[in-house]
């Protein structure tokens, strides 16, 4: 008897680990394009997850704009539709502020202006996430679906230990994997993709061959939010949010890239999926309360024992 | 006291007696209990933000998690009285230990760390200590009353003593970290913080004073989070731990001006009573508004004057006259002779069987040779033959993975960069590392401190080393403004100022022109005639032809030839590991 709610609770924890890991992995490409590629220290990109979500939110429940779709398609479609509007706020406030302190004004100083980058994001983060108190209200909400309260069953597979898959959460799944594929595939073979990785990794040296790097930069800035924005949005549909969720994430995505290796796309899928097994798991054994500070001691080791990740070639030079 | 300190020090402390009496006396007027709570506020955000600007500001370690300190200053006298009825005077100091224990639990493994990964480590204690108290149920924990004893606990029906001890508390702040600033840790810490390399090399044992500074940061942090608890009766894990608490120290230090003891009162005088005044008449349609003051008040300074107020009205009108000479009452010592004995050439430097490895790429490979004490040894060889590696190994930046080197018989493997240091060997950059902000003299100060010298032989250590070099007229100027000629002497002194036994000079000379070239072989030339024993990477052979006793060739990794200069620019290997094959052959042909 014991032993069937073993197995029930081990099966369901590694369903919803690779499923809710996926969207993580989704969620932290976006910083990988950012802090891993670009080496942009963002605080704020836990502000992008947060727009994201919101965005999806008055799309579909709010504004009821994509209502025609109905509440089985709606809220995924408004959650990809989420990234053009954090695109473009994305690469604004890469334009007016980000620039300012990155990319080729701050290559080859002392610290690569990660200073300035932690203090201006900082700042970003402070204004996104009070302003949507102001904007947003701070009543949590939550992206209207069926789904989210429907599963698909599996088995008895043991005795009576049964799989439960959440349809919102399936979804969302899919749905991030191809949009993880699609950017990985842009970005590695398009002409498009391969200006931005060269700009990303030497500014100087891309502009000698004649890339626009600041063009470059602001599109992969932009891109960065509006990934991570597609991961808020769907993650919308089966969690409740407010105007401070994007704290609760910033040190998952963190944690993912740091884990996957610097620099690498996949790499930040991986480890941001692994990142979501590991909480998954720990859902096993800790209270719920505790979830979040097992990831933040996670994420301690992993900067400890590994800064260069588990999937990484190269480590930050200390 | 560090040179000039002294009397710049007296100055910071009457104005500090001079605006917290100013302060005090406009608390007398203010009738409100609202805005006597914002007067309150102030100088308990202030002494927050002194805190952070120790670790943060003066040594550069950058914390986005200093809540953690002020939180647990703030939950220890809240428990305190809730559970043990002691008294919040004593709560304060026993949320003091804690604070300073939990800085050394939380630096340990956290100053492993550096730069922005330091930065987002920090960032997680303090939200993972809020998850654990909102688990153990304590989401708001508000002081029981004790009206018997009003004194011993901290209860004034008089909102104006709050503000008076706020002050005292403030001012006790201030004053360490004038003392700091004043003082080898001071110098330490912005040493640092520009350089942390350059300083370890210079003998500053890094890793203790960053843990120092966080010791005391995190003490005063959480004497600031005390009081703020006593004053508020109420405390929930958000309004202690939460990212606000953290932001509050980041920005008014910021704001006010960083790495100044003047900053962080700035930023809480103009900050504090601006958001909490926005809060109170705008709060109600505009939750928030605080933080969005904050967020726009950094990303303006960083953008306006990244090093905060203070700085830029200094710059603009307060321009300091020239920076005083060194006084020429100081006495210039000529350097301590050397015994006849050490000059007969008793090896210095053994070096066997060295060998370090980046993967498969063998960066050095049973590399040996020696030293003779008094001798130049030159090593030369191609790009990428592992010199600047050896010299790395030797001072003990990267590890060895073979072999052994000894300094007069002792072995110099496995030490610490600044442990080699103070051994007697002392260390130039192939690219210059100085502190581009501190004076020159400052800059040399920081390696006679790094070799253990008190304050007085530090100044005259220094002094010394700057006349051995030749640049005892530019000693105010802040290094940034030197040439290279004269950064790669400052770098020289700095080295000296530790009275080394051995110097490793990784090319000195480069990107020099010929006539400043001449002028540094000059100096080495009479560092030679004092008895100082050099080993020199350099890549300009006339220079080297004319210095070096002898040379050593690297190539690969491998020693390729030892010998007398004459003897190894014909060694027919040496030729062809620079030139290459085919122009030996034309050559022989």
């Amino acid at each position: 008897m014991d032993l069937e709610i073993l197995i029930e609770n081990v099966l369901n924890a590694v369903t919803a680990g690779i499923t809710i890991g996926c969207i993580y992995g989704l969620m932290c490409i976006g910083l990988g394009l950012i802090f891993g590629i670009m080496r942009i220290v963002n605080f704020a990109q836990g502000e992008f997850l947060m727009l994201g979500m919101f965005a999806s939110f008055y799309l579909v429940t709010g504004g009821k704009v994509l209502a025609f779709l109905g509440p089985y398609w709606g809220p995924f479609i408004g959650a990809i539709c989420a990234a053009p509007a954090v695109f473009v706020g994305g690469a604004v406030l890469h334009k007016f502020l980000i620039s300012r302190v990155s990319g080729l004004r701050t290559a080859g100083s002392l610290d690569e202006g990660h200073f300035g980058q932690l203090v201006v994001t900082l700042g970003i983060s402070l204004i996104l996430q009070n302003g949507g108190q102001i904007v947003f209200g701070s009543t949590p909400v939550a992206v209207r679906t069926p789904l989210s309260s429907e599963a698909y069953l599996i088995g008895p597979v043991y005795g009576a230990a049964t799989v439960f898959l959440n349809k919102a959460k399936l979804i969302a799944f899919f749905v991030a994997i191809l949009v993880a594929i699609v950017l990985y595939l842009t970005l590695e073979y398009t002409r498009l993709g391969k200006a931005l990785r060269a700009a990303a990794d030497n500014p100087t040296a891309a502009t000698y061959m004649g890339i626009e790097v600041d063009t470059a930069y602001r599109i992969a800035f932009g891109l960065g939010a509006g990934i991570t924005a597609i991961a808020g949005g769907l993650m919308a549909t089966y969690i409740s949010f407010g105007p401070f969720v994007g704290f609760d994430y910033v040190i998952i995505m963190y944690s993912g890239v740091v884990l996957g290796g610097m620099g690498s796309i996949l790499g930040a899928f991986w480890g941001g999926l692994t990142v979501g097994f590991v909480q998954q798991f720990s859902a096993l054994i800790l209270p719920p309360q505790l979830q979040n500070a097992a990831i933040f001691v996670v994420f301690l080791m992993i900067v400890l024992l590994r800064p260069q990740g588990l999937f990484g070639r190269s480590a930050e030079r200390a | 006291m560090r040179q000039g300190t002294g009397r710049q020090l007296r100055r910071n402390l009457t104005a500090l007696a001079v605006v917290s009496v100013a302060y005090l006396v406009v608390t007398l007027f203010v009738a409100n209990s609202y805005y006597q709570l914002i007067l309150t506020l102030v100088p308990v955000w202030a002494l927050f933000g002194v805190s952070w600007n120790i670790l943060s500001g003066y040594g550069g370690q950058l914390s986005f998690g200093h809540a953690s300190f002020f939180g647990i200053g703030a939950y220890t006298v809240t428990l305190a009285v809730v559970y043990w009825s002691l008294s919040p005077w004593l709560g304060i100091l026993l949320g003091m230990m804690l604070g300073g224990l939990a800085a050394i639990a939380i630096g340990l493994p956290t100053f492993r760390l550096r730069g922005h990964y330091f930065a987002l480590s920090m960032l997680a204690y303090p939200l993972a200590i809020l998850y654990v108290l909102q688990y153990l149920g304590f989401q708001e924990v508000s002081m029981p009353m004790h009206r018997e004893h009003p004194v011993v606990f901290m209860e004034f029906s008089e909102p104006r003593l709050y503000t008076l001890i706020a002050v005292c508390l403030l001012v006790g702040g201030v004053v360490v970290s004038l003392v700091i600033e004043s003082s080898r840790f001071g110098l330490a810490l912005l040493a640092i913080r520009q350089n942390e390399l350059a300083a370890e090399a210079a003998g500053i044992n890094a890793r203790l004073w960053k843990m120092r500074s966080l010791v005391v940061s995190g003490m005063m942090a959480a004497v600031a989070g005390g009081f703020y608890a006593r004053v508020l009766v109420v405390v929930t894990p958000d309004s202690v731990f939460g990212m606000l608490v953290s932001a509050q120290a980041v920005v008014v230090t910021l704001f006010g001006g960083v790495a100044s003891v003047w900053g962080p009162l700035i930023g809480a005088a103009i900050l504090v009573p601006l958001a909490e005044t926005l809060q109170a008449e705008l709060g109600t349609y505009l939750p928030g508004i605080q933080g969005v003051v904050y967020g726009i008040a950094i990303i303006a300074i960083m953008l306006r004057s990244p090093d905060g107020l203070f700085w830029t009205i200094r710059d603009r009108w307060f321009r300091q006259k020239a920076s005083t000479p060194i006084p020429d009452l100081m006495p210039v010592m000529t350097p301590p002779a050397r015994p006849a004995s050490a000059r007969a050439g008793a090896p210095l430097l053994t070096v066997e069987n060295l060998s370090r490895a980046f993967g498969g790429l063998k960066a050095v490979s049973a590399v040996s040779f020696s030293i003779a004490e008094g001798e130049i040894l030159g090593i030369i060889g191609p790009n990428g033959a592992g010199k600047t590696t050896l010299f790395n190994v030797l001072n003990g930046v990267l590890s060895a993975d073979d072999g052994s080197a000894q300094l007069a018989g002792q072995p110099m493997l496995g030490r610490k960069t600044f442990e080699v240091c103070r051994m007697g060997v002392g260390r130039t950059f192939q690219v210059v590392r100085s502190f581009p902000r501190l004076p020159v003299l400052d800059n040399v100060i920081v390696g006679a401190y790094g070799a253990g010298l008190s304050d007085r032989d530090a100044i005259a250590s220094a002094v010394r080393a700057l006349h051995q070099v030749g640049l005892q007229d530019q000693s105010g100027v802040a290094a940034g403004q030197l040439t290279n000629k004269q950064l790669r002497l400052m770098e020289l002194a700095r080295a000296l100022a530790g009275s080394p036994r051995l110097l490793l000079l990784d090319e000195t000379l480069a990107g020099l022109a010929r006539e400043e070239c001449d002028n540094v072989l000059e100096v080495l030339a009479q560092l030679r005639e004092q008895g100082m024993t050099i080993c020199i990477i350099e890549h300009t052979m006339h220079a080297m032809m004319r210095l070096a006793d002898r040379f050593v060739v690297l190539d690969h990794g491998r020693v390729l030839a030892t010998g007398l200069p004459r003897a190894v620019v014909e060694n027919t290997s040496v030729i062809e590991a620079y030139l290459g094959k085919k122009w030996l052959a034309r050559q022989n042909a």
